[in-house]
């Protein structure tokens, strides 16, 4: 089944077009990439996918259901947005418990410890956090936090907004590890945008390569380890993120 | 020959409430001129440490070195006024973002100038050359449009680009470069650097170059320094980077995802495996 369906979508902020005519298949269990340098559109589709830019035309589609152009209590379940700053995601006066908390309170969920307790389980914090505020977590902390909440309505697919970039390395490494584990464990489908070519290879199955507002090329990962690209611009890009001395290193 | 900056037991000190805190822990190191890359994660004290070069630690932060030499100047027994004039003069420094480091109220040609009329005795017409010339440099087609535009205007790479021309445009000695491109695009960081690394080599200059990103200093350095916890825990040739041994760089190595990934799960810094904090 097709999780993430666009057709012909063209989405503008005010009377700039910012992406083209763009349509994408995202299948479910499946992790797929956007890259492509600032201002290419890659987050703004992800914005429009979530709801948050309601200006767009053609058609969306989400685990088969077509989505409107505002925030609806259907879609909020079935997708989820991660932002990549998470000092800035997280409201700093609301405890870790109340953010996870809250869509269940506006969905009506019951047995809402049990749940936010099962999720800090599943995101591998202690339990210790429950009742914590996000100054007093690291950055790893508090995107596990992040992560926690776009899961507590069960979404199945989540959108990821460079989730590790304001990261160091190490940090990074726990959180691409958790992504990867959930994805198995609940059968997620992500849909991700990023500057990072090797996080793509790590955690993704297939990327879109993205210039002003169009995609230029798809590829799935195996072409994009062997860096066998088509066009001159995704091939300029894995260059400027390859030639590192470290690819043709094994582990020691 | 003397290094252009010697430094020895170089000690950072923050107070807090639980008394005071070293964030930097007596490290030792000369630089050339070559380039030199510290890394380590955040916290690490690698940036306190480019800044206490240039004596820019406020109150109540305070720096202690048995030696200091910057070209045989011992720097922490300079006065302020005397700071300044080796300040962007001697040793310059290209910080993280253009977005907050250029005057938002100044045309880009206006700070330029303001760089060279400060440290230089040059006239109107003179300075005007230079900083075409330096621009051009930096590879900014249409230079004598781009001195008219006012910071907003430049994309991220032109800004870190006019950022740097005005850092080498008063022909420092020593460039501290801290982390000059990690807010750009992968694409422009590449550029960005290559620029950097043309301007150091064609003047003979010394680079400090700090960052997070190892792949990035092992390709732009000459030699590495390691830091964790305010400590340096292993120099090394930016070559031999790959035979590390300290565990703490072995576990970055091993941290970050590489092109060619083949690993399921990515092996993760176990911290007590090397007793740090």
């Amino acid at each position: 089944m097709i999780a993430i369906s666009l057709n012909d979508v063209s989405i503008s902020y005010g009377e700039t077009k910012i992406v083209h005519n763009f349509t994408l298949d995202v299948a479910q269990g499946e992790s797929f990439a956007l890259v492509g340098e600032s201002g290419s559109g890659k987050t703004t589709v992800l914005r429009a996918i979530a709801g948050l830019t309601p200006s767009w035309t053609g058609e969306i589609t989400l685990l088969g259901k077509k989505r409107g152009h505002s925030i609806d209590s259907h879609s909020v379940r079935d997708c989820q947005m991660v932002f990549q700053d998470p000092y800035g995601s997280l409201h700093p006066r609301m405890t870790v418990d109340a953010v996870l908390t809250e869509p269940l309170v506006i969905h009506g969920i019951k047995d809402r410890p049990a749940r936010v307790e099962a999720m800090l389980h599943a995101v591998g914090l202690d339990t210790r956090f429950r009742f914590r505020f996000p100054h007093q977590l690291s950055g790893g902390q508090r995107q596990r936090v992040a992560i926690a909440r776009a899961l507590m309505l069960d979404a199945k697919v989540l959108l990821l907004d460079e989730p590790t970039s304001a990261l160091d390395v190490s940090i990074q490494a726990e959180i691409l590890n958790l992504l990867k584990r959930l994805q198995k464990e609940q059968g997620l489908t992500y849909l991700m945008v990023t500057h990072n070519m090797p996080v793509v290879s790590f955690l993704c199955d297939r990327l879109a390569v993205m210039q002003h507002g169009r995609i230029v090329e798809v590829a799935d990962v195996t072409q994009l380890q062997d860096g066998d690209f088509k066009t001159p611009y995704a091939r300029e890009l894995y260059a400027a993120s390859g030639g590192a001395p470290f690819e043709a290193r094994q582990t020691p | 020959m003397t290094p252009l900056l010697s430094i020895e037991n170089l000690r950072v000190t923050f107070p807090t409430a639980k008394g005071p805190v070293d964030v930097v822990k007596g490290i030792s190191f000369d630089l050339g001129r070559e380039r030199l890359g510290i890394v380590g994660e955040s916290g690490s004290g690698k940036s306190m440490t480019g800044r206490a070069i240039l004596r820019l630690i406020r109150p109540p932060g305070k720096v202690t070195a048995d030696r200091m030499d910057f070209a045989g100047l011992p720097l922490l027994r300079q006065s302020e006024r005397e700071m300044r004039a080796i300040r962007g003069a001697r040793i310059s420094m290209v910080m993280q973002d253009p977005k907050f480091s250029l005057n938002p109220v100044m045309t880009v040609g206006a700070q330029m100038a303001e760089a060279l009329r400060v440290h230089t005795k040059l006239n109107r017409a003179e300075v005007a050359a230079r900083i075409l010339t330096m621009l051009d440099a930096v590879r900014i087609n249409d230079p004598e449009r781009v001195v008219k535009l006012y910071p907003h205007e430049v994309s991220g790479g032109m800004g870190q680009r006019i950022m740097i021309a005005m850092m080498l445009i008063p022909e420092p000695d020593l460039l501290i470069a801290d982390e000059p491109t990690s807010a750009l695009d992968v694409s422009v960081q590449a550029q960005v650097l290559d620029i950097i690394d043309e301007q150091i080599r064609s003047k003979g200059m010394g680079l400090l170059l700090i960052s997070h990103d190892l792949n990035l200093v092992s390709r732009y350095c000459d030699r590495i320094m390691v830091m964790s916890a305010g400590e340096v825990v292993e120099t090394c040739a930016a070559r031999d980077l790959a035979q590390a041994r300290h565990p703490y760089t072995q576990g970055l190595l091993a941290a970050m995802p590489r092109l060619g990934e083949t690993r399921s799960t990515l092996p993760v810094l176990d911290r007590a495996d090397w007793a740090g904090t």
